[in-house]
């Protein structure tokens, strides 16, 4: 098996037992006190990635980041970058660069003072170092503000020369710490395309830190998603959303309906699952180690779910009738809360494909409506 | 609020401003008295300060003050900055709670009972060692450094415990090795607290009589000393005139800084508002 050849196996190095990882985390704890904050946990990331670490507040993510960056010890493990063993190297000497959240530009420097910080430090003669600030400077085109201090820049600026200095000194891995937290939603996403550019053309390894999941979905190559110091899932951002491994990656990424119930029955692949709250059993593609009479809930999202006023005519449905409750109308979509009994509501987005008749669409409130979706659609999990 | 209590109210503040300023307003005007008996006023005349500028004690004794002054303030500021940052930016280390206390008794001790154990210390070192053959200047400003250290600690410690540890860790992540952290972000962010404790123990030290008493020997006299021992023979007119000029330089000190600080906060909110419109 011949990485130089095959093209899915270049943009996807983790598929390639040939390749080897680039940053390699191996069983890696860190306790504050009696608080374990990363809790026993194993990872690797391949060189060129764009790797994001994504969870909610307090579950490790940006501490894993900071035992990356050398900024805390392991309480055990130990963390491998190109192959050398980083435990007793301190910040200042390892192959990383970081972009601070608070992007911590130096305010008593100058934007280009700012950037050719780390140059400086690795004691480049000053030709080199102007060249390349020139050039950095360049590339996030804030050539004209190199003589400004940071509080004369504006969010959108100070985060470019953030990423300017950390990229300058040409580390095998950026990290960066919520790199668009602070910026307005027009500007992230201009960001985000440029962040991806940056990395596709200088082709370092970047690990990013969010708790934005569309952030992640849309930047990365892979994610990990964390809760409680430890990974629930790694994958692509289309395997942790389209195949969620439990339900709390379910719920976390996305939105997901979710079934409670029993298993009855399985054969080839399909399941039948007995949910609580439905008077039919359930039908639904599964590949997940199952028994009869296990317990496992079916999680399915709203997109996947078809809506219609007149009953389907596709008997593989799995069909269950509701009541309109309420509709969030978003312009190119709607969402429709559906209550099917007093212990079940389901979510359904659709697309609004046509304009609405006389200001109705496809269901309007109150009204009985029939709700369906294929076995493929849902996904079993059992925890 | 009814009129009736605004102008209570406005009364009291009057009161208040008065218990603090007619002194200062009556000791400035006794000294254009020509009179030689202070509270008796003689007509207008800058006879007292003719004096003053003509007696070599008085000279001496506030370049003395002012020199120790400057040498007590820049070493309080290196030492107590020292200080600070082993309290905030070592973590737990041993006897860290010991230091702590070590290093803010100085702020709660008597000043009698500082000034006095310091004396012991020299006269036993005298003894000992021969060192210091005399007390003066050298003696006071060690003294001075003693306490004033412990002010400029803290100032810079409750500076440096705000401080957020970010800058610092970008300046390690682009290759700085912890002493050039130091000097090329920790200390430019302290410099505001750096000078304001370098003020501080100006301040303290031109002002301080007791401890400089104890710590003095013959010869050595700072204004302080020199304005007590003169005071104690009566009130005189030329210390009158000598008090006015503190207060006048003072004063000017005061609006000049405060209006240079004034006017770089004001560009520094144009700049900012100026960096959000583009």
């Amino acid at each position: 098996m011949s990485s130089d050849s095959d093209p899915i196996l270049t943009d996807r190095p983790w598929l390639d037992p040939g390749q080897e990882p680039f940053i390699r985390i191996q069983a890696v704890s860190k306790q504050f006190g009696a608080f374990v904050a990363v809790d026993n946990v194993d990872l690797d990331i391949y060189k060129g990635e764009l790797f994001a670490l994504l969870g909610g507040s307090g579950c490790g993510k940006t501490t894993l980041l900071r035992m990356i960056a050398g900024f805390e010890t392991p309480s055990s493990g130990r963390i491998l970058i190109d192959g050398d063993d980083m435990q007793d190297v301190p910040p200042y000497e390892r192959p990383v660069n970081m972009m601070f959240q608070s992007y911590a530009l130096f305010p008593h420097m100058t934007v280009e003072q700012n950037v050719a910080y780390g140059l400086k430090r690795d004691g480049l003669d000053r030709g080199e170092i102007r060249d390349r600030v020139d050039a950095m400077l360049e590339m996030v085109e804030l050539a004209t503000f190199r003589k400004r201090k940071p509080h004369q820049l504006s969010g959108g600026q100070k985060q470019r020369v953030a990423l300017a200095r950390s990229l300058v000194k040409n580390p095998k891995v950026l990290l960066l710490d919520e790199p668009l937290g602070a910026l307005d939603k027009r500007l992230r996403e201009q960001t985000q395309y440029e962040l991806m550019n940056i990395q596709d053309r200088l082709g370092i390894t970047f690990i990013v830190v969010t708790h934005d999941q569309e952030e992640a979905m849309t930047l990365s190559t892979r994610i990990a998603v964390m809760d409680q110091g430890a990974f629930q899932q790694i994958g692509t951002p289309t395997e942790i959303y389209e195949y969620p491994e439990s339900r709390f990656v379910a719920d976390f990424i996305g939105s997901a309906n979710m079934f409670e119930g029993r298993v009855t029955g399985h054969s080839g692949n399909i399941a039948t699952i007995a949910v609580d709250s439905l008077p039919e059993p359930v039908r639904v593609e599964y590949s997940a180690l199952l028994h009869d009479g296990m317990k496992a809930w079916i999680a399915v999202r709203p997109e996947k779910i078809r809506l219609s006023k007149t009953p389907f005519d596709d008997d593989s449905l799995n069909v269950v009738q509701g009541i309109v409750e309420e509709i969030g109308y978003y312009g190119e979509s709607s969402t429709y809360r559906i209550r099917v009994n007093p212990g079940l509501r389901l979510e359904i987005t659709h697309p609004n494909l046509r304009r609405p008749r006389d200001g109705r669409h496809v269901a309007d409130w109150d009204e009985t409506v029939y709700v369906g979706w294929e076995p493929e659609a849902g996904v079993v999990l059992t925890h | 609020m009814g009129p009736k209590r605004s102008r209570f109210m406005f009364s009291v503040l009057c009161f208040g401003l008065a218990f603090l300023y007619v002194p200062m307003v009556l000791l400035v005007f006794y000294s254009f008295n020509h009179s030689k008996i202070v509270p008796i006023w003689g007509g207008f005349s800058l006879r007292w300060y003719k004096v003053l500028f003509q007696s070599e004690d008085v000279w001496a004794a506030a370049i003395l003050s002012f020199k120790i002054a400057f040498v007590n303030a820049t070493f309080a500021v290196m030492l107590g900055t020292l200080a600070a940052l082993a309290l905030v930016r070592f973590g737990r280390f041993r006897g860290r709670t010991l230091f702590t206390g070590m290093i803010t008794a100085p702020l709660v001790m008597p000043e009698v009972i500082t000034g006095l154990s310091l004396l012991l210390l020299f006269i036993g070192l005298q003894g000992l060692i021969g060192w210091p053959a005399e007390r003066g200047f050298t003696t006071i400003t060690i003294a001075h450094i003693t306490f004033s250290m412990a002010y400029v600690a803290v100032i810079i410690q409750s500076r440096l415990s705000g401080m957020h540890m970010d800058l610092e860790e970008a300046a390690q992540d682009l290759g700085a090795r912890p002493i050039r952290v130091l000097f090329d972000v920790t200390l430019p962010r302290l410099a505001p607290g750096m000078l304001a404790g370098w003020l501080l123990a100006f301040t303290l030290s031109l002002d301080d009589l007791v401890i400089a008493s104890f710590t003095t020997g013959p010869g050595s006299n700072t204004l302080p000393i020199l304005i007590f021992s003169r005071i104690r023979l009566g009130l005189r007119p030329d210390i009158n005139a000598l008090a006015t000029i503190i207060i006048v330089a003072i004063t000017i000190g005061v609006i000049l800084f405060g209006w240079i600080m004034l006017r770089q906060q004001r560009q520094r909110e144009r700049e900012i508002q100026q960096a959000a419109l583009n």
